[in-house]
């Protein structure tokens, strides 16, 4: 044995590197197949982040879509208005991109809604059912139609089809339930501690 | 003697306690009209089973419990409900919200209560968690957490110590000091309930040691009963559940745990008589003790108030000055809130109205900077980190805040009262929670929403495959037909059906080709076939003697077909 490597150094070391290589690209490529992952992780947690509000603002049809274009690169991350600034930041510490702002095409972020049919006036066509992409309003033909609320994304899908134009959109959540303490308002800007401070354009820095 | 143990932290701001303390409980009195909020407790508002104008009794159930956590609301006194509406509620946002309001007619005349148990060991442990609950007992310490619920969530652990929480540590309020120097002997009553239900190892009742009276009497009251009174050292806030434990046991409740995790149950004294009340002598809920104090009020003292009771109501029964009164705070100096309106009611959780002159409770002057001097973590009770938390809330930095246990933090004040700087440091954590559950409550709404499309999605290509499956069955089975009636040898229906059509749609174009001496043909035919008709109804008419007015009208018809008919013939003619 010795004596071959000795005498055929060439030869022991490519003999050596191909018994290392051929277990282990056995043991990788049986991993491969034994361990493989249904789907595309990425697009998961992409989904995860996504406000799920399915209202193809973006220009995709619904959340999951979506996730998938930013997963293959096709879509930039900030084309989502319900997420807003902190569903970008959180896109773009996932992905480890630079977040960016909101892109204005795509809409502008606003307080979550609900949809409110008045239903004195509804006529029961049932359009506004068949576009609601969370199956959150009930009703049937020629009966009055009306949204659960809880179930209600606030996507605005359900406007534009109706035709008496009965469906308001209204802020989601008012008065004690959703109210919460703000933080702080910084009144130490007023305070001249040290002399920079009495500079509003420093101060702000 | 038994050994003390210390939390870390805590301060001693200055008690003020006295000013309250020189006499004793006085009953507010019936106001006009009282205010009972439906939330008045942690979880779920009650809801309303009265309607605006009935007569309600003393005691009478207002609004039931709906849903688990939650606690129903009965009427302090007798009167008629005047109406269900939204009214300013002792909250910190000064908003309004749902309220039954209740018109007093000063009679005062109980509901026939429930008939109390001659003796209450004999019921089953679930029975008296019901009377509990149906009284509407909440924490009256200031959390207002159901009692049943808790004490349910009790039996369910093996509880060795049950601790009643009495060191009442926050600066003016003495609302339970002046209970337990005054009816001490119906707290242990309440005590012996609560022990009967948890069947602890050991019943301690934790007190500071600036209750000298209070003490005694307890002391007193207890006789030969296995109850230790357990005095420490005075130190703000030894009254926080978690610290309360830590002083008496030395143990330490896990973050994000429960007590009865631990084996522990606390329960404000308070909250021990409400439970002797309910389940002793049947009585719900409607009054409890209130502090009313501060330089603004002439006369300081406790008071016994109807639940619902308006606060300008019960500060003019201690002599209130409003115009020396710089705000209205419920609860204590440190972790109380201002009310914004007087009118707001008093609820399960007022321990303490405190009217302060400016001069006495200045506001708070501007913030400053942090200096980094590190005296908010030496005074934080929860040992964590006040100003890393500061940092972080400002950057709105979830994660970090949760990684460095921002909901450990009891909101007790003391890193804010020790902060040279003058931050407001507990607002920023009470910020930074609330941005937190709000975050937490959009993902699983988000979580929720995605299901829902999810499922939405899976039912539309169900059934656009139902409806393909179908389509696909009945393009079989005729083809079958067709294969059927082939084999029979007979036509194919199908082809039969195709020729049918075929023909009729020949038909269809040869009829135009008719010529225009057929079609007056036709015409004449189709005038003389009504003439008939016609004929034969006026002579049925004449022949059943009919209405002049009838064989009148078929006269005129007849003449006029005749007409037209002649009209039709003369043109071939």
């Amino acid at each position: 044995m010795a004596e071959f490597i000795a005498q055929q150094p060439l030869l022991a070391a490519l003999l050596a590197l191909a018994g290392l290589g051929l277990p282990f690209g056995a043991l990788l490529g049986y991993a491969a197949v034994r361990f493989r992952t249904e789907g595309n992780p990425i697009v998961d947690q992409i989904n995860g982040i996504l406000p799920q509000t399915q209202c193809g603002q973006c220009g995709y049809p619904g959340c999951r879509p979506y996730a998938e274009a930013i997963a293959a690169g096709e879509a930039e991350i900030n084309q989502c208005p319900p997420g807003g600034e902190a569903g970008i930041q959180a896109l773009a510490d996932l992905l480890d991109v630079e977040p960016l702002p909101l892109d204005a095409e795509h809409g502008e972020e606003s307080e979550r809604k609900v949809a409110y049919i008045r239903e004195d006036e509804c006529i029961g066509c049932t359009k506004c059912v068949q576009a609601c992409p969370v199956d959150a309003i009930l009703g049937a033909a020629k009966q009055m139609h009306t949204v659960i609320a809880s179930e209600c994304t606030g996507c605005d899908l359900c406007v534009e089809p109706c035709p008496v134009d009965c469906i308001d959109m209204l802020p989601a959540a008012t008065g004690l339930g959703a109210w919460h303490w703000e933080l702080p308002q910084l009144a130490s800007r007023n305070v001249e501690i040290i002399a920079t401070d009495a500079n509003p354009k420093q101060a702000a820095a | 003697m038994r050994k003390l143990f210390d939390f870390h932290g805590g301060i001693h701001p200055p008690e003020n306690k006295h000013q309250s303390l020189s006499e004793p409980i006085r009953p507010a009195g019936i106001p006009r009209e009282l205010v009972l909020p439906l939330s008045q407790h942690t979880g779920a508002a009650a809801a309303p089973v009265v309607r605006p104008g009935e007569q309600v009794l003393k005691g009478q159930l207002l609004a039931a419990a709906s849903s688990l956590v939650s606690a129903p609301v009965h009427a302090p006194t007798s009167g008629t409900v005047s109406a269900i509406e939204e009214r300013p509620v002792p909250h910190p946002s000064g908003l309004s919200a749902p309220c039954i309001v209740l018109e007093c007619d000063g009679e005062d005349r109980w509901v026939e209560l429930p008939a109390p148990p001659a003796d209450y060991r004999e019921l089953e442990i679930p029975a008296l968690l019901e009377r509990i609950r149906d009284a509407g007992i909440a924490g009256m310490g200031g959390a207002g957490f159901p009692t049943a619920v808790k004490l349910t969530s009790g039996t369910h652990h093996h509880i060795d110590t049950l601790i009643i929480n009495g060191p009442e540590c926050e600066p003016y309020i003495t609302a339970d000091d002046s209970l337990m120097r005054e009816r001490a002997a119906d707290i242990l009553e309440g005590v012996a309930v609560l022990r009967h239900i948890l069947r602890p190892r050991e019943v301690l009742i934790g007190l500071e040691d600036n209750k000298p009276e209070a003490i005694e009497a307890l002391r007193h009251a207890i006789g030969d009963q296995p109850v230790e009174v357990v005095v420490f050292p005075t130190k703000y806030p030894s009254g926080g559940e978690k610290q309360l434990i830590e002083i008496l046991t030395g143990r330490q409740v896990p973050s994000g745990g429960l007590p009865a995790d631990i084996g522990i149950v606390c329960q404000n004294v308070g909250t021990a008589v409400a439970v002797r009340d309910a389940v002793v002598h049947g009585r719900p809920l409607i009054s409890r003790i209130t502090t009313v104090t501060g330089e603004a009020v002439a006369r300081p003292g406790n008071f016994e108030v109807l639940l619902g009771t308006p606060m300008h109501y019960l500060l003019e029964q201690a002599g209130w000055d409003p115009t020396r009164s710089g705000r209205l705070v419920m609860g204590g100096p440190m972790m109380g809130f201002t009310v914004p309106h007087p009118e707001a009611p008093v609820i399960k959780t007022s321990n303490c109205l405190l009217v302060p002159t400016e001069k006495e409770l200045p506001s708070p002057p501007p913030a400053q900077a942090c200096i980094r001097c590190g005296l908010c973590a030496e005074a934080c009770p929860a040992s964590l980190l006040p100003q890393q938390l500061f940092w972080f809330a400002r950057g709105k930095e979830s994660e970090k805040l949760e990684q460095h246990n921002l909901f450990d933090c009891i909101e007790c004040g003391a890193c804010a009262w020790v902060c040279p700087s003058h931050i407001p440091l507990v607002q920023y954590y009470r910020a930074a929670k609330a941005d937190i559950i709000q975050q937490r409550r959009d993902h699983e709404k988000a979580e929720h929403s995605r299901l829902r499309f999810e499922a939405r999605q899976a039912r539309l290509e169900r059934e656009e495959a139902e409806r393909e499956a179908k389509r696909a069955a009945r393009k079989q089975a005729a083809e079958k037909r067709a294969q059927a009636a082939a084999a029979e040898g007979g036509e194919d229906p199908i082809q039969a059906a195709i020729a049918r059509a075929q023909a009729k749609k020949a038909a269809q174009q040869q009829a135009p080709e008719a010529s225009p001496e057929e079609k007056a043909a036709a015409a004449r035919q189709a005038a003389q076939a009504k003439l008939a008709k016609m004929q034969k109804r006026l002579a049925d008419a004449r022949a059943a003697g009919e209405e002049d007015k009838i064989v009148t009208a078929l006269e005129a018809s007849v003449k006029k077909l005749e007409e037209k008919l002649a009209s039709l013939e003369e043109p071939t003619a």
